[in-house]
Order: structure tokens, then sequence, then C-alpha cells
């Protein structure tokens, strides 16, 4: 394509989105509105599932040593369980540094005093953090396998507990986003339906004077780009407001909250929701116009 | 050689010779239709000829246009168009098939929110013709139908007559082969008519090929040029200098 076509293309793509005004509206209100709403859900649901994972980071397993196991035994098994795919840190934990930590809670400063040896000799561990809690399991029945090891402190119910709140997380966001995705397309095609049908007969005369179905298509294709383009910045603006809104007052008025639970940033949702936002925006508009022109091509 | 081959042979020197347009015993039936729109009709067309296409309502005429503009491919035969059989064309190549084709409607099919300039400059725009091209051009196919001074109006501020005309214009700006003209006095009154057939047979003197499908037997009794008569989708008659009853 020429140049002067290409700009030719671009101008009465333009001109179009003026020439039909309320229809270009309607459009950018309907792309609006099912993208922020899924920028809303996904904001809730991105965050409800950092701060499970935040949570989740905290949970641990202990592994103990039988009393004969040597050190080398220790630091090999140590290095076996780090490789492990489910583990994403261990800590190891020597019995003076476990008298030293729970002596004091229980019988204060003097802890030492009455204990001239450690009660809490052989009790040296390591703790397993895991990369995801659903493999608890997993790791656990390996441990359990190993002849080094005396026992696996662990919680099943946190464990499953957690497993089940993700697992219904990923299912509801992916219903919700599912059914406003479908939402969105029948809409939008509706309504590019309705503005395409306005000028069929346009297409028709174009058809007829011998214009390529490039040289028709490539107009309507623009202007449905622009219309998904600013159908997807309008409510990520709108968004990026409301969300910094929502995270400084859920901050600042509800402080508890705030110890308790530690939110995404604006950045960390918008670097996934800007481009998903915008390439369903773009994406949308173009394929709404590319699949409605179609029809009128075949004259 | 066989009948078909003969047949062939016929054609093929028809084309080679002066032919422009061939039907060769075409048959068009719509599958929501019982009888055929066109049948079995056989029809050869010379370069520079100017042929009226008449018949009553219903009658075949506009299915007739429509295969020769590609916009439908016969059920039976086959349509020859500057020497191209319409049904071996792809989709891809009907666009450039097209280019020689000018059309006219009854119903001038204007680009509505465009001036008069733009939607003559939209066919030059579809062939990328260079800017400065069009600017030379556009503005002397506008006097050629007198319609230079209102280049920048509105096309739905015209008068019937001067829509038809840049129409017209539109139809001839690229230089085209042949010219279809489909019922294009329709909805016109007598004297706007007179001046577009007027400025057919002009168009026709400088070589063009026209065909005017009508069912004014004013116009075409008067014109003294060739007369194919259709009836329920088959050629009744074919003449010279031929004439017109409507029977509607």
């Amino acid at each position: 394509m020429k140049i002067r076509t290409f700009l030719y293309t671009l101008w009465q793509g333009i001109r179009n989105m003026f020439k039909n005004g309320w229809y270009t509206l309607a459009s950018i209100a309907t792309i609006g509105a099912c993208l922020f709403l899924l920028g809303m859900i996904y904001s809730i649901v991105a965050n409800a599932q950092h701060i499970l994972y935040t949570v989740e980071e905290g949970v641990s397993i202990t592994v103990f040593f039988n009393p004969e196991v040597t050190d080398e035994a220790i630091d090999a098994v140590g290095q076996e369980i780090l490789k492990r795919p489910e583990v994403r840190d261990i800590v190891y934990h020597s019995d003076e540094e476990i008298w030293a930590t729970f002596g004091p809670s229980y019988f204060g400063e003097d802890y030492q005093e009455g204990f001239p040896e450690n009660p809490l000799e052989g009790e040296h561990n390591y703790e397993v953090f895991l990369r995801d809690v659903s493999l608890q399991d997993q790791l656990v029945s390996w441990l359990e396998t190993k002849p080094e090891v005396r026992f696996v402190r662990y919680s099943q119910i946190t464990a499953s507990t957690f497993s089940g709140v993700n697992m219904m997380l990923v299912y509801v966001s992916a219903a919700i986003i599912t059914i406003l995705l479908a939402v969105s397309i029948f809409l939008i095609s509706n309504t590019v339906r309705v503005g395409i049908t306005v000028r069929a007969e346009e297409i028709g005369i174009m058809k007829y004077i011998g214009a390529t179905d490039f040289f028709v298509r490539a107009p309507f294709m623009l202007e449905g780009i622009m219309i998904g383009l600013i159908g997807a910045l309008v409510p990520l603006y709108l968004i990026r407001y409301l969300y910094d809104y929502v995270i400084n007052m859920l901050t600042t008025r509800f402080e508890m909250i705030s110890s308790i639970l530690s939110f995404l940033t604006l950045e960390e949702v918008f670097r996934i929701l800007l481009p998903v936002s915008i390439g369903i925006g773009v994406g949308m508009g173009f394929l709404g116009s590319f699949i409605t022109v179609r029809k009128y091509l075949k004259v | 050689m066989t009948r078909r081959e003969r047949k062939k042979a016929e054609r093929d020197k028809f084309i080679e010779e002066n032919g422009i347009i061939f039907l060769d015993d075409v048959s068009m039936s719509y599958p929501e239709k019982g009888n055929p729109a066109v049948k079995n009709v056989t029809l050869k067309i010379e370069k520079g000829e100017f042929v009226f296409i008449v018949g009553d309502s219903g009658s075949g005429k506009s299915t007739l246009i429509k295969l020769l503009l590609r916009e439908l491919i016969p059920t039976g035969g086959d349509v020859y168009v500057m020497a191209q059989n319409t049904r071996k064309l792809r989709h891809s190549q009907i666009p450039k098939f097209r280019r020689n084709l000018g059309v006219v409607f009854q119903d001038f099919r204007l680009l509505k929110d465009r001036n008069v300039y733009e939607n003559v400059a939209f066919a030059q725009r579809i062939i990328e013709v260079p800017s400065r091209e069009m600017r030379r051009n556009v503005p002397s196919i506008l006097s050629m139908v007198g319609l230079a001074g209102k280049y920048k109006a509105n096309v739905r501020k015209l008068s019937g007559g001067e829509q038809q005309r840049v129409a017209l214009a539109r139809a001839l700006v690229n230089k085209p082969s042949i010219l279809l003209a489909d019922e294009p006095t329709g909805n016109l009154d007598p004297n706007n008519s007179w001046d577009i057939m007027d400025l057919l047979a002009e168009i026709n003197e400088q070589g063009t090929t026209v065909i005017v499908v009508t069912h004014s037997p004013t116009i075409v009794n008067s014109m003294k040029k060739r007369v194919v008569a259709m009836r329920m989708g088959e050629i009744i008659s074919d003449e010279q200098e031929g004439e017109y009853v409507n029977e509607d």
C-alpha cells in the first residue's frame, strides 16, 4: 500500500469516528464498561491472591533427625531438600539456637539455671518453606522415606485450607472473567454490527467501483482499533485513580488491616492489567470490525 | 471438430476480432425462486457498440447486469467480459476486473457524506492515481458532465439529474472500456433524462461500449440504437435500430 493510500485510509477511519459520533460513543462506552468491570475484578482477585501468597510464605514444615545422624549427613539432606522443586528455602536451627529461643519464653531470662545440659538436645531441625502449600503432601511423603529423618511436623489443615481458597479464587475469577469477556464480545459485536449496517450501502458502492477488500476494510479496521484503544484507556485511567483512593483509604482509615494484609502497588496491578486491557480493547475493536465487514464484502 | 470445439473456436474468433462481451448460453437461477431469471441467453456485443437491453419488470435485465459485473456467477453457460470468463475470476481479481466497467444505477449510489469532487475522486483513489493527476482528471470529467461549477457541493443538495451526472462522472473518470447503466433515467424527469442520454451517446462516440438497461420506450425508440428485448429471462429480439413497446 502506498503511503498516500495509507494516510487516506487513516483519515477516513478518523473521519468515520466523528461522522458516526453516537455510534462511536456507544462503542467506546460498551468496551469501556466491560474493561472497567474486568479491571476491577482483576484488581480484587490479584490482591486476594497476593494476600494469600504472603500468608502462605509464612507456612513451613519442620524436619527432625534421628540422634545418630552426623552433621555431614544433615548437610547432605539439606542440599537434597533445597534441590526439590516444591522448596523455596530452608533454614537450619541448631539445638542451641532452639533452646535460646524457647528457653526464655518458658522459663524467663534465667532459663539455663537448673538445666546443666540443653534439654532440647537432638531437636535440631530444618524449617522448610514451600513454593506452593498445595505441594506439601508430596514433599512430606518424600521426606518420610529418608532414613535420616525422625519426624516431619506439618499442618495438614493449613495446607488444605490454603490450597482450597487458592483454587476457589482461581475458579471464581476465571468464571467471572470468562462471563465478562463473553458479554463484552456480544455487546461489542452488536454495536459494531449496528454501525456497519448503517454503512452497508457505502461498502457496496465501493465494491462496485472496484475497491479491493483491503481498501474497504482498512478504514473500518482502523476505526475499530481506535475505538478499542480509547475504550481501554478510559477505564484504565479511572481504575488508576480509584485503586489509589481505595488502597489509601484502607491503609489510613483501617490501620489494623494494613498491619495484617499487604496490598499490591498500582504498578504491580498495571503490569498485567495495562497490556491485557489494551490488548482486549484493540483486539475486540479489530475483530469486531473485521468479522462484521466481511459479511458485506461478498458483493 | 466437435460441436463444443466449434463453439469455442467461434467464441475465440469473436473475442479476438472485436468482441467485448459474450454471453454463451447463459442461465441464472436463484435458489429461492422457481423459474430461472435468465434462461439460455446468448449475446454478443462488440467494442464501441451502444446497446439497449429492454424488457418488462422481472424480464431478467438487472440479473444480466449483475452477471456482467460478476456480482453473480451463472448457473449455466459462461459470461465473457473483455475476454475474461467471469466464472474463472478469483475473489481477489474481481476489483481489478470491475475497474474496467463503469456502472451507473437508477438510485445514483453516491457517497452521501462527501462532496461532488470527493465522489468522483474516490474512483481514482481506489486505483491509486497520483494526486496531481487526480486534480487534473476530476475537474476535466466534471466539466464534461456539466458540473464543473459544483465540485464543492454536497451531493445531497443536488437535483436528481445532477446526482446522476456525478454518478456518470465517477463511472467514467477511470476511462472504462464498458459503461453499464441500469435504469439511469428511472428517477429523472424527461429533461434530465434526455441530458443523461445525450451524455451517454457522447461517451459512446468517444469509443466506450455503452449498455443501457431501461424500460422507457420513448428513449429507446428515439435513439435508434441496437435493442435487445427480454421476456421471462429469454432474449426475444435483437435488432439494430430496434423499437420497444412497454407492455407493463
